[in-house]
């Protein structure tokens, strides 16, 4: 049943929204402190187990498959309402400012991924797998 | 009769916003193709979308781009937190445990790096432009984290309204460059693997920034920049008006 892999999506949404809530509770600010990301944490160990175990069908598979396809899509539209008029508007505080922490972020890339171990690029790990399965 | 076309277009807001969405990536196919494939589809539709944002709201007047304009309100229900978080969480899926495990130390010290790189530049600007009051600068300084941690810590703090706004226009300025910044600076800046991913998630930390910037580079990196960045606001909107607040009196207080 496709509703099988939303609702197993759902509830992980839901779980990590109520931590991720209850975190900023904690903290003391109204906020959702990664709410999103452990839902992701939840969703890639869950599937992960229910896959091994053959418990999740192909159609619950492609239920899950068809939103992670929709992602480009949702997020041209969400470029479509995006404030550009406030951006460019803004003044070259906003200009500077905003674009002066992205560039600083691109220099730090490099440095801090040197804290962990080495990670191989996407393609060739993917194509690794893959001969590994043929 | 105009009666009837317009309401053909209006009485189905998402459906009309699934087809403008589909024109939108249709076009942009056309045109990356044009220029020889150096440039993905997505990231010429995502330049396309903000194109016509920028044209809805000078339409409107609004805050929310073309989908103020009302033959394209569904644009904001498929562009709404609810299908991006969803979406997003759906890319978890297949996503490798171990790059994730690896990914944790330099993801974790990529939001506390990032944080403070951006109050210390934030901060900057804002007196290198004549602010020198502490609630005022930590306002600008939390709009240059995100645009939502500048106006939590305005509103926190008790700063004018148009640093408040200030604030709120750096953060989106911020999210709009790094959606057209990524794909054409990641290969120089190693934006290749997961960890890279994880790491640029954390250091950018808009979520709606760097869920274009990663669909526009390279969609197989999404789940590891995304996982990060959603934690940033949250941390960002801890720390500024609390730590960086109490900083940045005591330097200038």
């Amino acid at each position: 049943m496709v509703i099988y892999g939303l609702a197993l999506m759902g509830g992980c949404m839901i779980v990590g929204s109520f931590i991720g809530r209850s975190l900023g509770w904690l903290l003391g600010i109204n906020a959702d402190v990664g709410g999103v990301g452990f839902a992701m944490l939840f969703l890639v160990v869950v599937g992960q187990r229910l896959m091994d175990k053959d418990q999740l069908s192909k159609a619950a598979q492609s239920g899950i498959a068809f939103w992670s396809a929709m992602y480009i899509p949702v997020v041209i539209a969400m470029c479509g309402t995006q404030n550009v008029v406030a951006a460019l508007t803004g003044g070259p505080l906003a200009f500077i400012a905003g674009l002066g922490t992205v560039v600083a972020g691109f220099l730090l890339i490099k440095p801090i991924s040197a804290l962990g171990g080495k990670s191989e690029p996407v393609d060739s790990a993917a194509n690794k797998q893959k001969g590994a399965a043929e | 009769m105009d009666q009837v076309i317009i309401k053909a277009f209006t009485s189905y807001p998402l459906v009309t916003a699934f087809v403008l969405v589909g024109v939108i990536t249709w076009i942009a196919g056309i045109i990356s193709k044009a220029m020889g494939n150096r440039i993905a589809g997505s990231a010429v539709a995502i330049v396309i979308g903000l194109i016509l944002s920028y044209i809805g709201g000078v339409m409107t007047g609004g805050s929310k781009g073309l989908s103020d304009v009302s033959l394209f309100s569904g644009l904001a229900l498929l562009g709404g937190s609810v299908f991006r978080d969803f979406a997003i969480v759906s890319t978890a899926f297949g996503a490798r445990l171990e790059e994730l495990k690896k990914a944790g130390l330099p993801g974790a010290a990529s939001l506390v790096v990032s944080v403070i790189v951006s109050i210390t530049i934030g901060a900057a600007v804002g007196l290198a432009f004549g602010y020198t009051d502490p609630v005022s600068l930590a306002t600008i300084a939390g709009g240059a984290t995100t645009f939502i941690v500048g106006p939590v810590t305005g509103a926190a703090l008790g700063a004018s309204s148009d640093v408040i706004a200030l604030s709120i226009a750096a953060g989106v300025v911020k999210s709009i460059a790094i959606m057209i910044m990524t794909p054409l600076v990641a290969k120089r800046v190693g934006l290749d693997n997961p960890q890279a991913a994880a790491v640029y998630g954390g250091l950018m930390g808009s979520t709606s920034g760097v869920a274009a910037g990663l669909a526009a580079t390279d969609p197989k990196l999404v789940p590891y920049g995304a996982l990060t960045a959603t934690f940033y606001t949250g941390f960002g909107c801890l720390v500024c008006p609390s730590i960086g607040y109490i900083v940045l009196a005591a330097i200038f207080g």
